[in-house]
């Protein structure tokens, strides 16, 4: 089984524990991954693991852990059996976990495929390989409670706009319609990102 | 100490020769960021793991191409796999080749694709030869009593 669990959990706050669950078919992308969060973090091999894991697979938890503390599930996109964004869908189907923010990853920077994730309520979309930068956007997200919006949000622009802003505070009194975090989405400042939509 | 200057030296002309001849590009050196006196093998870890994955890549790739009747949609998924991989520890040329590698699994050229696998072999095999080479001077630096320099 390619369960890793690495232990010690402090993170640069001193007091708050926080506890990732990475999914990735690669162990090469796990390794990676471990290391540049450098928290808590359990590495699963696939969507069905981490489902066990999480103890939605309808069977029970199997891991042992009298109460599942999961911050953040950061998961590939492309796997074989059920993809991220499969994944993704179950989770957000779930009372249970619905709430806990869930980060994809992919090398491949497909435009529908950002879309279809973010609008299925992806917290963010990394392209791979994956960078110090982005995890520490992460890790800040986090920090900050995991559901403050302004992290990241930024100024709405239409999708014809280039994305070349820095962060910048997202209006938080007004929900987020589907159409408004797509935008938000092609103008997220994730470097690699924001470079190949220019470029399209 | 000059033993150490020497290899010193040798270290950082070499690692600069393996950026600027593409065998690795700006992910190895961010990889050797996440090294530290905490996870000090870190690097040398996840390279090793890129070794027995790409081997095993390599045979399935050979098998898959073998077949009477080839499935390239499975060929292309190894391919897809391998290029994760190497981008994810910055062999470059070898990212480049499943890139081409790629195509020709889109047309279902079978000549293209074995020409590509042997290609893919050749590259990988010299990245390999490279890093072990990177490995042995890192390791002969800290033996001679002095410290790896930190590249870029």
């Amino acid at each position: 089984m390619a369960v890793e669990d690495i232990g010690s959990g402090c993170s640069s706050s001193g007091d708050q524990e926080f506890h990732v669950l990475a999914v990735d078919d690669s162990i090469i992308d796990r390794k990676v991954i471990e290391r540049l969060l450098k928290i808590s973090l359990t590495a699963v091999e696939s969507g069905s693991r981490a489902l066990q894991y999480l103890g939605i697979d309808g069977e029970r938890s199997s891991l042992g852990f009298d109460e599942l503390k999961v911050n953040l599930i950061i998961t590939d996109y492309s796997m074989p059996g059920m993809t991220g964004y499969e994944l993704l869908k179950k989770i957000k189907g779930s009372t249970k976990l619905r709430k806990i923010p869930v980060v994809i990853m992919s090398s491949e920077n497909i435009l529908a495929r950002i879309d279809r994730c973010l609008e299925e309520g992806a917290e963010d979309f990394l392209m791979k390989p994956v960078q110090l930068s982005d995890v520490e956007r992460l890790r800040d997200f986090m920090l900050r409670g995991g559901e403050d919006r302004e992290v990241v949000g930024c100024k709405r622009k239409t999708r014809d706009d280039s994305c070349s802003s820095s962060v910048l505070s997202c209006d938080r009194d007004h929900p987020l319609s589907p159409i408004s975090v797509s935008a938000m989405a092609h103008c997220k400042p994730i470097s690699k990102r924001s470079r190949l939509l220019a470029t399209d | 100490m000059e033993i150490v200057g020497q290899l010193q030296k040798q270290f950082v002309d070499f690692s600069t020769s393996l950026n600027h001849e593409g065998f690795l590009d700006e992910q190895y050196l961010q990889l050797q960021k996440l090294q530290d006196e905490s996870n000090p093998d870190f690097v040398c870890e996840v390279v090793s793991l890129f070794f027995d994955d790409s081997e095993k890549l390599l045979n399935n790739l050979a098998t898959a191409l073998q077949q009477q009747v080839v499935d390239f949609k499975q060929v292309d998924a190894h391919v897809h796999q391998f290029k994760g991989s190497s981008s994810s520890i910055g062999a470059q040329r070898v990212k480049n080749m499943c890139v081409a590698f790629r195509n020709f699994c889109e047309e279902k050229n079978l000549d293209g694709c074995l020409r590509c696998l042997q290609q893919l072999k050749h590259e990988y095999f010299l990245v390999k030869n490279k890093l072990e080479t990177l490995f042995r001077l890192e390791r002969q630096i800290v033996e001679a009593g002095g410290t790896v320099p930190v590249i870029g």
